[in-house]
C-alpha cells in the first residue's frame, strides 16, 4: 500500500518546540563538574556500611554487635529494631509502585527474618569507609536457614515454604484467609473468550518465562544524611523522586513530611529503579545516633544484590485469528516474582499485554507471587516487557501459519481511537496504526536480507504513560532571563525540554531559560520522574507558568503605558499596544522595569490529574545467529514510534535507542543467576551482561507524531515504551534465521544452541 | 580495603630479599587489574610488592636469536603496539587486544595474566602454541618453565615462595608459520572466555602440508591446556585435510574437562573447544599462507 508522510507525522510550526539546542546542563555532566550524589561531602561526615544476608532466606536467631561497636573509629550500630514499631501499617506511595509500610520498613532493616541474600541486617557508622567494612564482619549473626523459593511456579505450589507467616491472598477484589506467597491473583474480562475462540481458524498457545533483569544504573545507591540542632532531617541523595523518597524515609522513621527535606542530586541513571529507599532511613538513623553527618555509598553487588529488579516472570498466552487475519480472542496466564515483598508490575503487564490490538474477547489472570529475591521494582514500562515477549511472539507464530505479513497483521488488528483495552479503559486519540504504517514504509522493512543464518523480525509495544502532580516556578529576572523553578529530577534530559516549553510561550531563547531542579521544601509537590511523564507533566507546569508570566507581564506594562490590559498582546517576542504603535517594548525591555512598575514577576503553575498520552512502538530487528556457538548478533534495528510531539527530537530519540539497547539485553544477555541455596552468583557487571556498544548497530529512530489531544503541544511520554518490543522482535529474527522458537529469556548463546540441537537431533558433535 | 604496606624494588635482587623477608602475605603488583579488584572483594595482604620500577620486568625487546621478550609488569597495550609483535607474533595480538577495555590493556599484563592462573586467562593458550617460556626468579637464582607447565591448578601456578615471574620468552617465528587465538564470550568485548584456543602451524616451504603444529585450549580446565593429540593429528597433513582438522578438534573436545557455572555449561564447553579449534587452525593456516 502506499503510505504518504503526512498520514503519520504532524505538522506545526514552532520557534523552540522541535529544535535541538545545547543542553543546560550538558557542559557540566561532560566535563565531570556536574555533582552527583557520591561527589557531595559535608566536613565531619561519618561513613555507614550496610551488613547484608548471606542466606537466600533465614531466621535470625540472634545479633551480636558488641566486638563491632568495641572496635576504634565506629561510632555507631543501627538494628531493624531501631526502626519505628509502632505504627499503624498503611500503604506507602513509591511513585511508580507501592508497598505496605511494614514491608518497607522490613526491607529496610531486616527484623527476625531475612528474605534474600542482600537483605540488610544492620549498619555501622564509622570515621573511615573501610573501618565500617571492617566492623561489619566483626557483627556476629546466627542464622537458621530456611529452603528459598527462587522460581515463580514453585513459589505458587501449595507444598512451597511460605515467606511469609502474616501474608494472605487477595484474590478477585476479596481478601482471604488463605497464607500463600501468591499475594494477590486479578482477573481483567472482556468480551466471550470462549465464544472467541470458537470463531478462531486458528489458535496458538504458548508458554514463556523471563529472567529477572536490573535497570543497570551507572551511578550506585547513595545518600548523606544530617539532622540540624532542632530536629529536622535533611538527606541529598540520587533519586527520581525527591518527594517519595520524603514520605518514606518519615513513614519508616515515624516522622511527619514537614520534618524532612529531600536535596536531590544529579542522578546517573534510575531507570524506575530508583524510588524505593534503601540505606536512606538507615543513613539518618545513623546519624541521629551520632550526631553527624553520615554518608553511605553502595557497592556495585549491593546495588544488584539488594535494589529492586524487574521482576522474573512465567506467562502463558493463548491468541485465536481467523484464516483472513482478524484476532477474535486472546488469553494470558501471567504469574510476576515480587521479590520479597508484594508488588510485582503483574497489573502492569497485564493492562499492556494486548493493548496494541483490537480484540473483541480476552481474559487475563495475574498473579503477584513473592519470592527470596530482593523487592522488585519499576523498570522503564514496568511489566510490559515481559508481557510483550509472549504476546508477540504468538502474534508472529500465528502471522507464519496463515502466510500474513505480520506488519499488515498488526495493522488489520491495531487498536485505535474507541478501541477499549482489556482492562477496561477506551483509547482516545492514539497513533498504533500510524505506527504500523511508518515501519511498513521504512526502507529497512524492504531491505533485502543477504547471507545465510540471518533473519528480521518485528514486534509491537505498547505503555500508557503517566501523568500525575508537577509544580514549576518562574522568575523574571531584570536582564530578561527567567529562573525556572522544577521538581523534576533530569533524567532525560528535561530541564530542556521542559524550558523549551516555556520559552515557546514567551518567544524566548532557550539560553535565557535557567531551569533548576530543585528539593522538596524549595517547590511544590511534583511526583517523581517515571511513567514517562516529565516532558508531558512538568512540561505542561511550564507551560501553564509562562502563561502566568506572560499575563503578569501584560499587567506591568498596562501600568507603566497607564492604559487598559485589554488594549496589550504580546506578538513575536513583544509587548505592545493595539490602539497605540508607539508603545512597544520586548520582553527584555520589560522585564528591566517590572521591578519598580507593580514589583517582580513570578509566574507559577501547579497541575495534577491530566490525562496521559499513551505510546506506541515498533521494533523491526534483523539478526545473524552463529548456529556453532549459538551466538546472536543484531545486525539492524529500526525502532518507529508515536512521541506525540517531539519536544527535543534528540533525547526522544536518545530515549528510543536507550530503549531498544536495554531491551536487547534483556533479550540476550542480562538476568540474576541465583544457586540452590538462594545465593546470587552473578552480582558484578562483569558476569550479568548488559549490552556494550561494540554488541549494538546504530539503531535507527523513527519519531511519528500523533498529537495527544490531551497536551499544549501534543506530547506523550516517551522514555518507556521503546523497551518493550526487544525480545519478541528478536526472538521472531531468530525464528526467521534458524527455524527455532525461544521461550524463555535471555536467549543467550547456550540457550540457542541447546533449541538448535533439539531441533536437527544432534548433541554438539559437529564442529563446524 | 585493609590498610597494607607498599614496595617499590629497583632492581630483581631487591625483590627478591623483600619477598624472602617474610612479611606475612604479599601481593605482587604489576598492572593491578586483578589484585586491586581481589583486595576490593576482601583479599588481604600485609605488603604490596610493585614490580613496575624493575628494567627487566617492564621490558620489552626482540633479537632474532633469543627471540621476543616481554617483562612480566608490561602493559598489554605496550605488547600489541610493538612493530614487532604485530608483524612477527600477530596470535599475541589477538589476546592482548582482546583483554577488557582498553584502559584494562593500558595497565593489565601478560605477566599478571599468566600469575592470576585464572583457567579462562586468554594469553596463556597462544603463548603455549608459540612454544613460549616462563622465566622464575627466585633466592636459588633464575629458572625456565615451558608455558603449559607454569599453571597448577585454578588460581595457582608453579611459583613457589621467594619466586616470582620476570619476563615470558617467546622463541622466533619458524619460517612460513602462522599462529591464531580467539575466544568465545557472549558479547563483543569486556567479558571472560567461555572457552578459547589458540593454533600455531609451520607449513612446508609450498604451503600445502602441516610441518608441525601446536593446538592450546583454555576455559575448559583447571588450567590452560596444550593438546598434543590435536597437533599430532594436524603434523604431515595437508592444509585442506578436513579429516585431520576434525581430528585435531576431537582430540580438544576429548581433553576438555570443563565445569558447568554461570559462563557455561559442561556440554556447551566441550563443544565450543571443537568449533574454536577448527576456527584456531583455519585461522593459523592462513596466516601462515599470508606469511
Amino acid at each position: 500500500m502506499a503510505i504518504k508522510k503526512e498520514d503519520y507525522l504532524g505538522i506545526e510550526n514552532y520557534k523552540v518546540v522541535g529544535t535541538r539546542p545545547i543542553r543546560h546542563d550538558g557542559t557540566d555532566k561532560v566535563t565531570g563538574r556536574a555533582v552527583y550524589g557520591p561527589d557531595f561531602h559535608l566536613t565531619g561526615s561519618l561513613y555507614g556500611k550496610t551488613l547484608r544476608s548471606p542466606h537466600g532466606h533465614a531466621r535470625i536467631k540472634s545479633i551480636d554487635t558488641s566486638k563491632a561497636e568495641a572496635l576504634p573509629g565506629v561510632k555507631a550500630v543501627v538494628l531493624g529494631k531501631d526502626l519505628v514499631q509502632n505504627y499503624e501499617d498503611k500503604v506507602s506511595d513509591l511513585g511508580e509502585s507501592s508497598v505496605d509500610l511494614r514491608f518497607l520498613i522490613a526491607n529496610v532493616l531486616a527484623g527476625d527474618k531475612v528474605l534474600y541474600d542482600g537483605h540488610a541486617i544492620a549498619a555501622i557508622a564509622a570515621t573511615s569507609a573501610h573501618i565500617a567494612e571492617e566492623a561489619l564482619n566483626l557483627i556476629e549473626v546466627e542464622y537458621e536457614t530456611l529452603e528459598p523459593v527462587l522460581e515463580v511456579r514453585r513459589a505458587m505450589e501449595d507444598d512451597a515454604p511460605l515467606l511469609h507467616d502474616d501474608l494472605k491472598m487477595r484474590s478477585l477484589g476479596e481478601e482471604t484467609d488463605q497464607a500463600s506467597n501468591i499475594a494477590n491473583h486479578f482477573q481483567h474480562k472482556q468480551g466471550d473468550i470462549e465464544k472467541g475462540f470458537e470463531e478462531a481458524d486458528i489458535v496458538i498457545e504458548r508458554e514463556f518465562a523471563t529472567g529477572t533483569v536490573h535497570q543497570g544504573y551507572i551511578e550506585p545507591h547513595n545518600v548523606t544524611a544530617h539532622w540540624t540542632e532542632n530536629g529536622k532531617l535533611t538527606i541529598w541523595c540520587s533519586t527520581q523522586g525527591p518527594f517519595e523518597v520524603r514520605g518514606q524515609v518519615a513513614d519508616v522513621l515515624g516522622l511527619e513530611v514537614g520534618d524532612v527535606r529531600v536535596i536531590p542530586q544529579e542522578i546517573g541513571g534510575g531507570f524506575g529503579g530508583k524510588f524505593r529507599v534503601y540505606e536512606e532511613p538507615t543513613a539518618a538513623l545513623l546519624a541521629q545516633k551520632t550526631g553527624k553527618p553520615v554518608k553511605m555509598v553502595m557497592s556495585r553487588t549491593e546495588v544488584l544484590k539488594a535494589t529492586g529488579p524487574t521482576p522474573a516472570s512465567y506467562i502463558k498466552v493463548k491468541m485465536g485469528a481467523t484464516r483472513d487475519g482478524m484476532l477474535t480472542a486472546a488469553q494470558a496466564y501471567m504469574a510476576y516474582e515480587a521479590g520479597a515483598y508484594p508488588g510485582s508490575a503483574v497489573g502492569a503487564g497485564a493492562g499492556c499485554i494486548f493493548s496494541p490490538y483490537s480484540i473483541p474477547n480476552s481474559l487475563i489472570d495475574g498473579y503477584d507471587v513473592v519470592v527470596n529475591k530482593p523487592q522488585s521494582s519499576a523498570y522503564r514500562a514496568p511489566g510490559a516487557t515481559n508481557a510483550a515477549f509472549a504476546s508477540e511472539t504468538v502474534i508472529d507464530e500465528i502471522c507464519e501459519q496463515i502466510g500474513i505479513d505480520p506488519l499488515e497483521f498488526r495493522l488489520k488488528n491495531a487498536s485505535k481511537e474507541g478501541t477499549r483495552r482489556a482492562d477496561g479503559p477506551v483509547f482516545l486519540r492514539i497513533g498504533q496504526e500510524e505506527v504500523v504504517k511508518a515501519a511498513l514504509a521504512h526502507p529497512h522493512y524492504s531491505a533485502p536480507l543477504e547471507g545465510p543464518n540471518r533473519g528480521r523480525g518485528v514486534a509491537a509495544g505498547f505503555w500508557f504513560n503517566g501523568g500525575g502532580t508537577s509544580t514549576v516556578v518562574a522568575s523574571v529576572n531584570p536582564d530578561g532571563t527567567v529562573a525556572l523553578v522544577e521538581g523534576s529530577a533530569d533524567i532525560g534530559g528535561t530541564r530542556t525540554s521542559v524550558a523549551m516549553q516555556f520559552a515557546e510561550v514567551l518567544n524566548l531563547p532557550i539560553e535565557d531559560i535557567k531551569p533548576n531542579v530543585t528539593d522538596t521544601d524549595t517547590i511544590g509537590q511534583t511526583d517523581g520522574t517515571g511513567g514517562s511523564r516529565v516532558t508531558f507533566a512538568t512540561g505542561w507546569a511550564s507551560y501553564e507558568a509562562a502563561q502566568d508570566v506572560k499575563r503578569q507581564m501584560i499587567e506591568r506594562a498596562a501600568t507603566l503605558w497607564e492604559i487598559s490590559k485589554d488594549d496589550i498582546v504580546f506578538e513575536d517576542g513583544s509587548f505592545r499596544s493595539k490602539s497605540d504603535a508607539s508603545k512597544s517594548m520586548t520582553f527584555k525591555e520589560l522585564a528591566g522595569r517590572v521591578n519598580r512598575a507593580g514589583g517582580p514577576v513570578v509566574g507559577r503553575a501547579a497541575i495534577s490529574g491530566k490525562q496521559a498520552g499513551p505510546a506506541f512502538a515498533l521494533l523491526i530487528v534483523d539478526v545473524e545467529v552463529d548456529p556453532d556457538t549459538g551466538k546472536v548478533d543484531i545486525l539492524r534495528a529500526t525502532i518507529v514510534q508515536d512521541a506525540g510531539k517531539a519536544i527535543y527530537p534528540g533525547y526522544v530519540e536518545g530515549q528510543m535507542q536507550g530503549g531498544v539497547v536495554q531491551g536487547i539485553g534483556w533479550a540476550l544477555s542480562e538476568e540474576f543467576v541465583y544457586n540452590d541455596q538462594g545465593v546470587m552468583v552473578n552480582a558484578s557487571f562483569l558476569d550479568y551482561r548488559m549490552p556494550t556498544t561494540l554488541d549494538m548497530p546504530m539503531i535507527e529512530t523513527v519519531i511519528v507524531e500523533v498529537p495527544n489531544p490531551g497536551h499544549p503541544y501534543g506530547v506523550r511520554g516517551v522514555g518507556e515504551v521503546p523497551i518493550v518490543p526487544p525480545p519478541a522482535a528478536v526472538a521472531n529474527a531468530i525464528y526467521r534465521a534458524v527455524g527455532i522458537r525461544l521461550n524463555e529469556l535471555p536467549m543467550s548463546p547456550s540457550r540457542v544452541l541447546q533449541a538448535l540441537w533439539k531441533a536437527d537431533g544432534s548433541h554438539g558433535q559437529a564442529a563446524d | 580495603m585493609n590498610a597494607f604496606d607498599y614496595e617499590a624494588p629497583q632492581s630483581v635482587d631487591e625483590a627478591i630479599s623483600l619477598l624472602s623477608a617474610g612479611n606475612g602475605n604479599i601481593g605482587i603488583l604489576a598492572g593491578g587489574t586483578d589484585l586491586i579488584a581481589q583486595l576490593k572483594e576482601g583479599r588481604k595482604i600485609d605488603l604490596m610488592l610493585d614490580l613496575k620500577q624493575i628494567p627487566e620486568a617492564t621490558a620489552l625487546s626482540f633479537d632474532e636469536d633469543s627471540g621476543l621478550s616481554i617483562g612480566a609488569a608490561t602493559s598489554c597495550s605496550k605488547i600489541y603496539s610493538y612493530d614487532v609483535v604485530k608483524n612477527h607474533y600477530p596470535a599475541l595480538v589477538d589476546c592482548t587486544s582482546l583483554i577488557g577495555s582498553i584502559q584494562i590493556q593500558n595497565r593489565g599484563s601478560v605477566g599478571g595474566n599468566f600469575c592470576n592462573a585464572s583457567p579462562a586467562a586468554d594469553t596463556p593458550p597462544a603463548v603455549i602454541v608459540l612454544g613460549g617460556t616462563c622465566r622464575i626468579a627466585g633466592p636459588n637464582g633464575t629458572r625456565e618453565v615451558a608455558a603449559e607447565d607454569f599453571f597448577s591448578g585454578p588460581g595457582q601456578s608453579v611459583l613457589q615462595s621467594g619466586e616470582f615471574l620476570i619476563s615470558i620468552q617467546v622463541p622466533t617465528p619458524a619460517a612460513n608459520s602462522g599462529a591464531f587465538f580467539l575466544r568465545f564470550i557472549p558479547r563483543n568485548e569486556m567479558d571472560i572466555a567461555v572457552a578459547n584456543a589458540a593454533a600455531s602451524v609451520v607449513l612446508d616451504s609450498e604451503k600445502t602440508t602441516i610441518q608441525e603444529a601446536r593446538v592450546a585450549i583454555g576455559a575448559v580446565a583447571p588450567t590452560p591446556l596444550l593438546v598434543a593429540d590435536a597437533g599430532a593429528a594436524l603434523a604431515g597433513k595437508a592444509v585442506d585435510d578436513e579429516d585431520a582438522i576434525e581430528a585435531a578438534c576431537a582430540a580438544s573436545r576429548a581433553a576438555a574437562r570443563p565445569i558447568s557455572d554461570m559462563r557455561g555449561t559442561i556440554e556447551q564447553r566441550i563443544h565450543l573447544s571443537g568449533v574454536l579449534t577448527r576456527r584456531a587452525i583455519q585461522g593459523a593456516i592462513q596466516r601462515a599462507k599470508e606469511s
